[in-house]
């Protein structure tokens, strides 16, 4: 009898998740067309080189290349970033003709535009977009600020789903400026029940709701592409390699809710408060993550990181904020057979040795501006390494520097598996033969013998 | 002139350093001892950020604490009083670019290390550059960018300075995430800085300082 799901260890759930990878259903839930026996073929291959290079038991048939991209594909395409966020069939045109250009053994999916027109409805404060604060030609950014108060953490802490309906949507969602939710203080029993709906019944709440009702509908006609464009993908033997995101709890906070700044001196004025919203964070980020992978049936989770990198804060900083709560995270997704996509932006050296603490060939840390060969010296027999091919080189360079450049990475880091080749951070411009170099090195170089 | 305000300002020891303000203010101590005491603990805090001992945090929240300091000083101080500037810089986040955490720790740095600095903020035109410079005089140019977008900006920007015939006139740094050596070969400019202090360095070696 096979056993339950609770009953697994997380390597026994790493494997059944990632089984269920290389095994994709379409959106009925049927087992999946390939478009071609070579396709299906070409599927297992990609998806079991990808695994075999986390979970490091067994080298990979070669190196496997991965790119992350943010608004490339439109640019590769001919369309702007605009007309990627607004119109849906050019969002979806342009990732295939990446994917199937370029192919890449994994792809990120089409979901890093975004839905533009969804953004307008809720009148989204936290971001300028491309003709909405700025160029259409260029990608979206954020707006740093204090959306959630030096004064705020009790309420944050104290019910946290509360404060993110009642105090944090309306502040980011300017649609949402009189959203009213139940929290578990509303009494709903039969005695008092009836004071509860009040709210709902004056007309701002109700233009919040009538908002949330077409952000809805906007939603569901995006996400048919994004579905559109996995399915394809995978029918032409390219799986998906992300999905679900997850964040470092510190970078939940200082990011998007008390910005950099606020963050910064949340560490002097109140390191309490800061750990404890920490803690409560926690739990949130690892449900998010969660349900990413159960609605996708991807199990890797990408992780952008951020202030945790070299120079953001000193060694101590880190190993009392940053790394505490994240390690959390890092286990709380790993305990669910997930594979955490750890993507440090920037410099990661001197964090090497403090995130080595953890269960081998669980998470793939993919760096950006990091020394490799010492990554691969202090990560390379416990977790899977990626990354570092600079995107100044793929915009700027030569195919022979890509070229060279992916050689002495495949070089230091490949050995014995348990290593991805590919950029070190977003690609929103490149020459394509640069790209063409790297990721053929790859398949040509990095044969494994 | 080494003193009390020094150390406190400079370990960012923020109640005790502006309760030490108040109290000296209200003795009567000279408010622009005071401003010199919080310059030298600001020099000892870039120092420190550039030996790696302080961290972006540290240098964030020493800023938090100068501002406080000033705020209380300002009412006391004559107009006038302001030292003399080493000279001048210009730094903008370069056009199609809104970042401006690291720009502005590049500004801080410049000013507390007595330059005078003309921030032309985000997502700065290419002609708002050249038109300052030729307003101004300025030496040095400082162009910042967080994106890869922004190689070509940097680029535009000095091409747009070199047009203007004022190319020989100023020396211009670049700074940002994924700026190297090789991106500073592509955009044509002089330098670049991999931090604030770096910034502080090459305009001290072009202005002099």
């Amino acid at each position: 009898m096979e056993k339950k799901w609770e009953e697994m260890s997380s390597d026994e759930k790493q494997e059944a998740q990632l089984q269920k990878w290389l095994s994709p259903k379409d959106p009925e839930g049927n087992d999946l067309k390939f478009q071609s026996p070579q396709a299906e073929k070409a599927f297992k291959e990609r998806a079991t080189r990808l695994k075999d290079a986390i979970q490091m038991k067994k080298k990979p048939d070669r190196v496997p290349v991965f790119t992350i991209y943010g608004f490339y594909p439109a640019l590769y395409a001919g369309f702007t970033p605009q007309e990627l966020m607004y119109d849906y069939d050019k969002c979806l045109v342009a990732h295939n003709k990446y994917v199937l250009d370029f192919a890449p053994d994994g792809h990120i999916g089409a979901v890093v535009p975004g839905p533009g027109k969804l953004f307008e409805i809720l009148d989204y404060k936290l971001y300028k977009w491309p003709g909405h604060g700025v160029s259409p030609s260029v990608s979206y950014q954020c707006n740093e600020g204090e959306y959630m108060k030096a004064d705020e953490y009790d309420a944050f802490i104290d019910d946290p789903s509360n404060f993110y309906s009642n105090v944090y949507l309306p502040r980011i969602f300017g649609a949402l400026e009189h959203l009213h939710a139940f929290s578990i203080s509303d009494v709903l029993e039969i005695y008092g029940a009836g004071f509860n709906f009040i709210p709902f019944g004056l007309p701002p709440v109700q233009a919040a709701y009538k908002a949330l009702f077409e952000a809805g509908a906007e939603a569901l006609k995006w996400v048919g592409f994004m579905v559109a464009h996995a399915t394809e993908m995978a029918a032409a033997g390219f799986p998906a390699f992300w999905d679900g995101p997850a964040k470092p709890p510190f970078d939940m906070i200082g990011d998007t809710l008390r910005g950099t700044k606020g963050i910064m001196t949340d560490m002097y004025r109140q390191p309490d408060k800061l750990l404890q919203g920490l803690e409560a964070m926690t739990p949130l980020v690892i449900k998010m993550g969660v349900a990413g992978v159960k609605a996708s049936g991807v199990p890797v989770v990408p992780i952008v990181m951020h202030k945790g990198a070299d120079g953001f804060l000193s060694d101590e900083q880190y190993k009392k904020f940053y790394w505490p709560p994240f390690r959390k995270v890092l286990m709380g997704l790993i305990d669910e057979g997930i594979v955490p996509f750890c993507f440090a932006e920037g410099g990661y050296n001197s964090r090497l040795k403090i995130i080595r603490d953890l269960p081998k060939g669980k998470v793939i840390w993919w760096l950006d501006r990091t020394d490799m060969t010492k990554a691969k010296e202090i990560l390379g027999d416990v977790a899977c390494i990626g990354g570092n091919v600079p995107p100044g080189l793929l915009a700027v360079g030569t195919p022979q520097q890509a070229k060279d450049y992916a050689k002495k990475l495949i070089d230091t880091c490949g050995k014995g598996g348990g290593y991805i080749l590919g950029n070190g951070t977003v690609i929103e411009q490149a020459k394509p033969e640069n790209l063409h170099a790297m990721i053929d090195t790859a398949k040509e170089y990095g044969v494994y013998k | 002139m080494s003193g009390e305000l020094v150390r406190l300002l400079s370990d960012l020891k923020e109640p005790e350093a502006l309760a030490f303000v108040e109290k000296a203010l209200g003795e009567g101590v000279d408010p622009l001892d005071l401003l010199g005491q919080s310059k030298e603990a600001m020099n000892i805090v870039g120092q420190r950020f550039a030996s790696s001992e302080y961290f972006i945090p540290d240098l964030v929240f020493s800023g938090v604490i100068l501002k406080r300091i000033v705020e209380m000083l300002e009412p006391h101080l004559k107009k006038g009083q302001e030292a003399e500037r080493l000279g001048k810089v210009i730094i903008g986040t370069v056009a199609g670019d809104i970042h401006d955490i690291g720009k502005d720790l590049v500004v801080f740095m410049l000013d507390v290390n007595g330059f005078e600095v003309l921030d032309l903020g985000i997502d700065v035109p290419v002609q708002k550059f050249v038109d300052t410079i030729k307003e101004t005089s300025t030496k040095v140019v400082g162009l910042s960018g967080f994106l890869t977008l922004a190689f070509q900006s940097m680029k535009d920007t000095v091409d747009a300075i070199k047009e203007a015939g004022l190319r020989d006139k100023v020396r211009i740094m670049i700074g940002g995430g994924q700026i190297d050596e090789q991106v500073r070969g592509f955009t044509g400019a002089d330098a670049y800085g991999k931090d604030a202090m770096e910034a502080v360095r090459l305009a001290k070696g072009w202005i002099g300082g």
